[in-house]
């Protein structure tokens, strides 16, 4: 083995510390979708984002948002939305980015809002929002970001919007 | 006609709560933006009670243009060209993200040289970055020296850019695989030259800049970000380090060779105006140490794997950051299995201070909000993408 390929190794143990961890205290509430070196997701029901947000963020250190992603899957008829958090206090987690994500119904996409636990993801979710018509509950400011006021179509990340001249 | 000309006519100048004599005791609403000198191709929609700004509303959107939209009709090799034009004057570190992304998901080998020229094209970006930066923050602070030093500077970074790639900015000089092209015979000694006449330039910069009073009365205590928002907010980059949190991509989640070499994270714990400004001079010392350490320890070798046409992806995702001049910058790259990525997320460092700005602002003087704007570091276009 590779002197990288057993530093890889090495470091999965303490991923895998954290897949306990999660899975201890949210059990079949949370699935693991994979463990790779210094990077976990776990998918999520609306119903319990917030409380894994929060047990991350207090119990595990992961205090620092990234990013928030929207991914549109028209076959599976779901938008996937993506949430990268990392750590900048537990040592231990420092190198690692968590993700979790929520599957919501494409027709009717609606989800809490997780600016209560990380204030970072306010534009984030408004981006979200605007992007791919994600509705987050109990935004402070849901209202669109980035597009022309006079924006009249579909939201542009999802995937029956085509680019002109560009339809395929 | 005269009679109807009052203040509340003129266009984005309204008054909020007023007694009914008609006497303005409300809060005024201001429009910083898109077209004020001030503030780039940005908006900020200030509210103020007298002096005092008692909320600050951004609105970006300015410059949008689609780029993660467009990633999805472009192959991995066509995206590179578009990705950089968000951050032209550090190019090199919006593109390091994707391209690393792109290698995971494509399973792409990188040879060691090739490592060791990405992180020096990576560093003198940085400070041909914080240089332009830092010559705009002076201008706006009406410092026009230190608008005119830094940019005059800069041009022999560029250079060594130019020799490195052939172009001055927007290089297109990272590719999955490796870099473009293998540096010039000449490009070493030159380099050498350059960086540590810079080196000694850099000091002259704490005399004419930071040492200057009226600069630091303009900045210090201006504007200060604890610890727990900076993280909490998502702060990034020279921004977060200001407010003393030891955050640095470089060193937590080392990428190509950067576990290698022998440099500082420099961290201040004021969290003003002030340590956001010297913070970035401090990192170029250091992204010097690391360019000519890199230049020292480059082996020779190929400098690009061969991909063939059209790179397939494996069906999955990928999530890599990097420290770019401004913070921390991460790609989330899905990928379903075709030559085209199925989704990129870009991540910037500027989208993630416009929560922090917003924050800062609340409760400073409309004076301040000058050296609380250009202290955060924040580029419109890479924020709109």
């Amino acid at each position: 083995m590779s002197q990288q390929g057993q530093a890889d190794t090495d470091q999965l143990i303490v991923e895998k510390e954290v897949v306990d961890k999660v899975t201890a205290r949210f059990g079949e509430k949370v699935k693991v979708a994979y463990v790779k070196p210094r990077r976990i997701r776990f998918n999520v029901s609306k119903d319990h984002i917030i409380d894994l947000a929060r047990f991350v963020r207090d119990e595990l250190g992961f205090d620092h948002p990234i990013s928030v992603a929207g991914v549109d899957y028209p076959k599976n008829k779901m938008i996937d939305v993506v949430y990268h958090v990392g750590s900048c206090t537990n040592e231990r987690y420092r190198s690692f980015v968590l993700a979790f994500a929520v599957q919501l119904d494409r027709d009717d996409p609606v989800m809490p809002t997780l600016t209560p636990v990380y204030r970072g993801v306010e534009y984030h979710e408004r981006e979200t929002f605007e992007m791919l018509g994600v509705i987050f509950e109990g935004h402070p400011r849901l209202e669109r970001l980035l597009l022309p006021e006079d924006w009249a179509d579909i939201p542009p990340l999802r995937k029956d919007f085509h680019i002109k001249g560009r339809e395929e | 006609m005269g009679v109807e000309m009052g203040r509340e006519r003129i266009p984005g100048f309204e008054l909020e709560g007023r007694d009914e004599d008609g006497m303005d005791r409300g809060i005024l609403t201001l429009s910083v933006g898109p077209q004020h000198p001030g503030s780039g191709h940005f908006r900020l929609i200030v509210k103020v009670d007298g002096d005092m700004i008692v909320e600050a509303l951004p609105d970006p959107g300015y410059v949008h243009r689609g780029e993660e939209k467009m990633c999805e009709y472009r192959n991995y090799i066509q995206n590179i060209p578009h990705l950089e034009r968000p951050m032209i004057a550090d190019s090199c570190g919006i593109l390091y993200p994707y391209v690393l992304a792109v290698e995971e998901i494509c399973n792409i080998a990188v040879p060691e040289r090739a490592k060791y020229i990405r992180v020096i094209m990576a560093e003198i970006n940085r400070c041909i970055f914080e240089l332009y930066w830092l010559g705009i923050y002076g201008i706006f602070l009406g410092h026009s020296t230190m608008f005119m030093w830094p940019m005059a500077d800069r041009e022999l970074l560029i250079d060594l850019a130019e020799m490195a790639s052939g172009a001055r900015v927007t290089h297109a000089y990272f590719v999955p695989g490796g870099v473009r092209n293998d540096l010039p015979d000449a490009f070493p000694e030159k380099a050498k030259r350059h960086l540590l006449y810079f080196k000694n330039r850099l000091k002259e910069y704490k005399d004419i800049f930071y040492d200057n009073p009226l600069f630091q009365a303009r900045t210090v205590g201006v504007g200060i970000l604890s610890k727990e928002d900076a993280i909490n907010l998502g702060a990034t980059g020279p921004v977060l380090r200001a407010s003393g949190v030891e955050h640095d991509i470089r060193k937590v989640e080392p990428y190509d060779v950067y576990d290698e070499l022998d440099f500082e994270v420099i961290t201040m714990k004021e969290g003003d105006s002030f340590a956001r400004a010297y913070v970035p001079w401090l990192e170029m010392y250091e992204s010097v140490e690391i360019a000519l350490q890199a230049l020292e320890k480059m082996p020779s070798g190929p400098v690009r794997t061969k991909l063939g046409p059209n790179p397939k992806g494996a069906v999955g995702e990928a999530f890599k950051r990097v420290e770019a001049a401004r913070g921390e910058l991460a790609y989330y790259l899905v990928s379903d299995g075709n030559p085209k990525p199925y989704r990129v997320k870009l991540s910037v460092p500027s989208f993630r201070e416009i929560p922090v700005m917003a924050h800062l602002l609340k409760g400073a003087k409309l004076a301040d909000m000058p050296s609380i704007y250009w202290s955060m570091n924040y580029w419109p276009v890479e924020a709109d993408r």
